[in-house]
């Protein structure tokens, strides 16, 4: 089976390697960022026939047997998974790799030769389980199998400590007397405290620590490549690491938060400042004809979408009511907040989707200084994007999230299915002012019958 | 391979690892970090090598469970990506290519 001198396969690594470099680059700009995906798959296959012709292996029937299967698993959920779901789909993909190298370097064990080894496995073994069972709750959570919100319990950084603690002294076994008991205290260790790292992170924070998990396991692959001696393992894994760090903290800056205050329960305490006092207030609801009717005679409109219209799949009518308008001479801009939907750029995607010309897609910076202008803000199923809270109450849970101040505008249009709080689940002060009507239903219906009056104007 | 040549493929890779992504528009978050999820499926070598030395049968299980989860992340990771991104290519035909980036 041994086809390939060790030469010719660390030179294939190499060429993998370098395919990850490029693939990491290519997607940090919208013009190349498909091929870039590509060269990134292309490096991934240059590796995987490396390693085949590298080595005289036992079992490659089953393991071929078992890349089949697996790749009959993902392609078709990757292909098949709504938009709206592909947040979650991210999640659990990074979780099941950090498993994977948790699972490699335990199955290292039996070859450990220094205490360095001993460390990487260790290290391997941890973080993979945290990546695994941290990203499985992201999961959970974005499916809202269960409840978004932050999950808190007394004495919760006392349990998470003693964690720590037990974590490093079962670590500490492994590079002194490795054996499978220890490793496998490790393991569920590391799998108790990825549940307990992810559970008091809540609503819209999910998404970086996605970005951080996956951080993660780029750092637990690069360890492995130390176990196993493989470079091209230690180069990709640390590639992800350190981009994914940079990403993390970038994701975090565009929603005004640091890293830390997320991960360490900025959450906590003096949550939902006023809730309890503003449910029952009144509320402007209108019809659909009325909102026609606004859009119409209007001359600037803003569009502010959010998770609601993913969900409805509304971007395909979003886009025709933008047509119609701008054909009766009306101007229709669409103020994207960085963090609109569950994921950043999640609304770009949608919207590139329905033909919705890229100069139209304004992001925060751009469009803010607009909304004094605008004669019309009709908010599609967004929220906490849109929550003055977030300037002006102190106590709640998004203060100091950069905002589209929406509430500039003349006029604010709310297409929203409820009066439910958002993903953050805070009220929105904006809904009770005397400048918002409010139109109930799922988006794509109140857009369909506005698109509708809209044109028998 | 030494220790002291590991250590400096890391370092020098860390430091690539924060120059390429260190001007990426907020647009791209998600793309970006699906891509770099995929691309920490490469496990899938380290899964391959561990299942081609198995020789009982536990630990053969074990590895192609290893082999599957990162056949999962790396196949998935991949296509959904792919998936993310062709949708922005989807406006190019109506529009002109972006050129926002250059700005920044």
């Amino acid at each position: 089976m041994s086809i390939l001198t060790p030469e010719w396969s660390a030179g294939l690594y190499l060429v993998a390697a370098a395919c990850f470099i490029l693939a990491l680059r290519g997607l940090s700009s919208p013009r190349t960022a498909r091929r870039g995906n590509l060269i990134g798959a292309a490096g991934a296959l240059v590796a995987l026939v490396a390693v085949f012709l590298s080595a005289r292996f036992e079992n490659v029937p089953w393991i071929i047997g078992t890349i089949v299967v697996g790749s009959a698993i993902a392609a078709p959920v990757s292909r098949r998974v709504k938009m709206t779901q592909m947040p979650q789909l991210v999640a659990l993909f990074n979780g099941v790799g950090g498993g994977a190298a948790a699972l490699v370097a335990l199955l290292e064990l039996s070859h450990v030769d220094s205490p360095w080894s001993g460390l990487a496995i260790a290290f391997t073994v941890l973080v993979g389980a945290v990546s695994f069972s941290g990203s499985c709750v992201t999961f959970a959570k974005l499916q809202e199998l269960m409840p978004t919100r932050p999950i808190t319990f007394p004495g919760q950084p006392i349990v998470m400590g003693l964690l720590l603690v037990g974590a490093i002294a079962a670590g500490w076994f492994v590079v002194t007397e490795p054996s499978l008991l220890v490793v496998g205290i490790l393991l569920a260790l590391g799998l108790v405290i990825g549940v307990l790292f992810v559970l008091p992170v809540g609503g819209a924070d999910v998404p970086i620590v996605i970005s951080l998990l996956n951080a993660f396991t780029g750092l637990t692959v690069a360890a492995s490549g130390l176990v196993l001696g493989n470079v091209l393992l230690l180069v990709a894994g640390t590639l992800v690491g350190a981009s994914g760090t940079i990403l993390t903290r970038a994701m975090a800056a565009a929603m005004g938060r640091s890293v830390t205050g997320i991960i360490f329960g900025a959450f906590r305490g003096g949550s939902t400042a006023g809730s309890t006092a503003v449910s029952d207030r009144p509320v402007r609801s209108s019809s659909a004809e009325d909102v026609a009717i606004l859009l119409g005679y209007a001359q600037r409109v803003i569009v502010v979408p959010g998770y609601g219209l993913a969900v409805a799949q509304a971007q395909h009518t979003m886009a025709e009511l933008a047509t119609a308008l701008e054909a009766k001479g009306i101007e229709v801009v669409f103020g994207i907040h960085p963090v609109a939907g569950r994921m950043p750029g999640h609304m770009n995607v949608l919207l590139a989707e329905a033909n919705v010309p890229y100069e139209k897609l304004q992001e925060m910076d751009e469009v803010n200084p607009q909304f004094k202008t605008a004669d019309v803000v009709l908010v599609v199923g967004a929220n906490d994007v849109v929550n003055p809270a977030a300037k002006t109450s102190k106590g709640s849970p998004i203060y100091g999230m950069p905002i589209l101040d929406v509430s500039d505008a003349r006029q604010v249009v709310f297409l929203k299915r409820s009066m439910r709080p958002g993903f953050a689940g805070i009220e929105n002060e904006l809904l009770y002012e005397p400048q918002t009507t409010l139109l109930f239903g799922d988006a794509k219906e109140s857009l369909t019958r506005i698109l509708t009056a809209v044109k028998g104007l | 391979m030494d220790a002291m040549t590991l250590l400096t493929i890391f370092v020098l890779s860390v430091f690539v690892g924060f120059e390429v992504v260190s001007k990426v528009s907020s647009t791209l978050h998600t793309p970006l970090m699906s891509g770099a999820n995929a691309i920490h499926g490469i496990i899938l070598v380290g899964a391959i090598i561990v299942a081609g030395q198995a020789e009982d049968p536990p630990i053969l299980v074990v590895a192609l469970i290893a082999v599957l989860l990162a056949t999962v992340n790396l196949v998935g990771g991949f296509v959904v990506t792919d998936r993310m991104l062709d949708m922005f290519s989807g406006r190019k035909a109506t529009a002109k290519a972006p050129r926002k980036e250059d700005a920044r």
